[in-house]
């Protein structure tokens, strides 16, 4: 109180200089050399990217009008590669379900199968499902079946990392109800985790879902079946028109999917 | 007897915590008791070495003729079953019914298809209902329990509880999340249970005014050790300063 009228206008201390602060500065110093290294590693060019626009221009307009002849035979691949995301989204939560629970550390008491359940889901996300694709496609040959099991088995290494997640946040509380009421593992886990964490599941399958769809059209690309197949034959044959028709036809899809499937996500939550 | 304790310790982190020290008593079938004490002076600790969930570092407990420290497996679950416990954070499932919540006091009754699959007998149902009717619940059924309040939530744990026809209720502080008219309500239904069964009952409380009101034995813990073992009337002002006194302040 007695200085106060000394002190109402001189600055606050400064802050002393850190060894964090100079780390960080450096550190940020690094990530600009580094981005103009790799930006000329990869040959970005303003002047190039000028220098294309003519031929965007005439690719694009190449496109129009699209071709809406073909639409009955893209909406018969589109629905293939919507079966396709289903069909492996539900065969990657069934895998999801035991894989979460063996992943999650407040369920089972043995560390050594916790670590390699893990080991083995962040391997499982680190293969990305056009590599694996590849090596369905080589191994059962061309179609949507190799892309299923790749996808789903891709789905697998996120879904069960997201399974367990959701395990590990469970109120302990009923759980602790249960095991004094004299209540087994799988008892406990079917009335004491299974009902807290099945809105969450839920939630989760609906998001892969809508990634796999996006995938799934990927997918296609490499010959596993559906729209995305479709695409590059109309591309190898420089047929735009039709292009146009499949690149609308994935737009309004991806784009209804993940309205749905966001709707029905705040629903179950 | 319902409970032999036979100078019990109990210390956590390899020794550096010591929650119970050399605890001795014995509470007979049918008893009504409050635990008194502070928190961290061993009440907790205490309750939950009775049904084997922190088995004592040393000493002998004996609960309902069985001997708790060298409890496994099957006889461990053999004993949970007849000890209903009630927490003060009720403890139920939220998102399921309170029919189903006081089914959970039934599983270990039933064969495990029975309990995964919540097809339980019709005896268990009927007994469930019974229970809730019991403790004021009629018609609430099949509401979800996050629907409830607080002291409609501590009467579905209670019903829980109940249905596993225990021989034993341990209440951890069951009215320390509710305001006092409930408080009151949680106490008399224990209180009807135990006259009407001859439930053993013990309870912690740290409202000393519900230890002298509702139980005819209080015992009080002080730094992990039993520092009082009688009737309310023989519990003087200066026994109750001691154990209410932070050690920490002293």
């Amino acid at each position: 109180m007695t200085n106060k009228s000394n002190n109402i206008l001189s600055l606050p201390p400064k802050k002393p200089l850190s060894s964090g602060s100079v780390f960080l500065f450096l550190g940020f110093l690094v990530l600009v050399y580094y981005t103009s290294v790799a930006g000329q590693a990869v040959e970005f060019s303003i002047t190039r990217l000028h220098e294309g626009l003519p031929y965007m221009a005439d690719f694009l307009s190449r496109m129009f009008p699209p071709d809406l002849s073909i639409l009955n035979r893209v909406w018969t691949d589109t629905l293939l590669t919507v079966h396709l995301a289903w069909v492996s989204t539900v065969i990657a939560a069934v895998l999801s379900v035991p894989v979460g629970f063996l992943a999650a550390a407040n369920v089972f008491e043995s560390k050594t199968l916790r670590r390699l359940t893990i080991f083995v889901l962040n391997a499982d996300r680190a293969i990305d499902s056009l590599i694996l694709a590849l090596f369905f496609v080589s191994a059962v040959g061309l179609g949507p079946f190799p892309g299923v099991l790749a996808l789903a088995i891709h789905s697998v290494g996120m879904l069960g990392n997201l399974f367990a997640d959701a395990i590990e946040a469970i109120d302990p509380g009923p759980v602790e109800a249960l095991k004094s009421a004299g209540a087994g593992k799988l008892a406990t886990i079917r009335w004491g985790i299974w009902p807290q964490v099945a809105p969450h599941f839920i939630s989760y399958f609906l998001f892969r879902f809508e990634l796999n769809v996006r995938v799934a059209v990927v997918l296609g690309l490499v010959g596993a079946g559906g729209i995305g197949f479709l695409l590059t034959q109309y591309m190898r044959l420089f047929q735009y028109e039709k292009v146009c028709t499949v690149i609308l036809v994935i737009l309004v899809l991806v784009m209804a999917i993940d309205a749905i499937s966001s709707r029905l996500r705040k629903a179950v939550l | 007897m319902s409970i032999i304790a036979k100078n019990i310790s109990k210390s956590f982190n390899d020794g550096k915590i010591v929650a119970l020290k050399n605890v001795n008593v014995e509470i007979k079938q049918g008893e009504f008791v409050a635990i008194i004490g502070l928190s961290g002076a061993g009440k907790s600790t205490f309750m939950r070495s009775i049904n084997g969930t922190n088995i004592p570092s040393s000493g002998s407990l004996n609960v309902l003729g069985k001997e708790v420290t060298s409890l496994k497996g099957n006889a461990l679950v053999d004993l949970r079953k007849q000890i209903g416990f009630i927490f003060q954070q009720f403890n139920l499932v939220k998102s399921i019914s309170v029919l189903k919540n006081v089914l959970v006091g039934r599983i270990a009754y039933n064969p495990l298809w029975r309990s995964l699959t919540g097809l339980y007998k019709k005896e268990d149902l009927i007994l469930a209902k019974q229970t809730l009717d019991s403790v004021g619940l009629q018609d609430r059924y099949h509401e979800k329990a996050r629907n409830l309040s607080g002291g409609q939530q501590q009467r579905v744990a209670i019903a829980r509880a109940m249905v596993q026809k225990p021989k034993i209720i341990l209440a951890d502080e069951p009215m320390a999340s509710l305001d006092p008219k409930l408080s009151e309500i949680v106490l008399e239904i224990l209180t009807k249970f135990n006259q009407e069964q001859g439930i053993t009952v013990l309870v912690n409380i740290h409202v000393l005014d519900y230890a002298k009101k509702y139980a005819k034995r209080i015992i009080g813990f002080r730094k992990g050790e039993l520092v009082f073992d009688g009737p309310p009337p023989s519990l003087t002002p200066e026994i109750t300063e001691s154990i209410y006194t932070n050690p920490e302040e002293a």
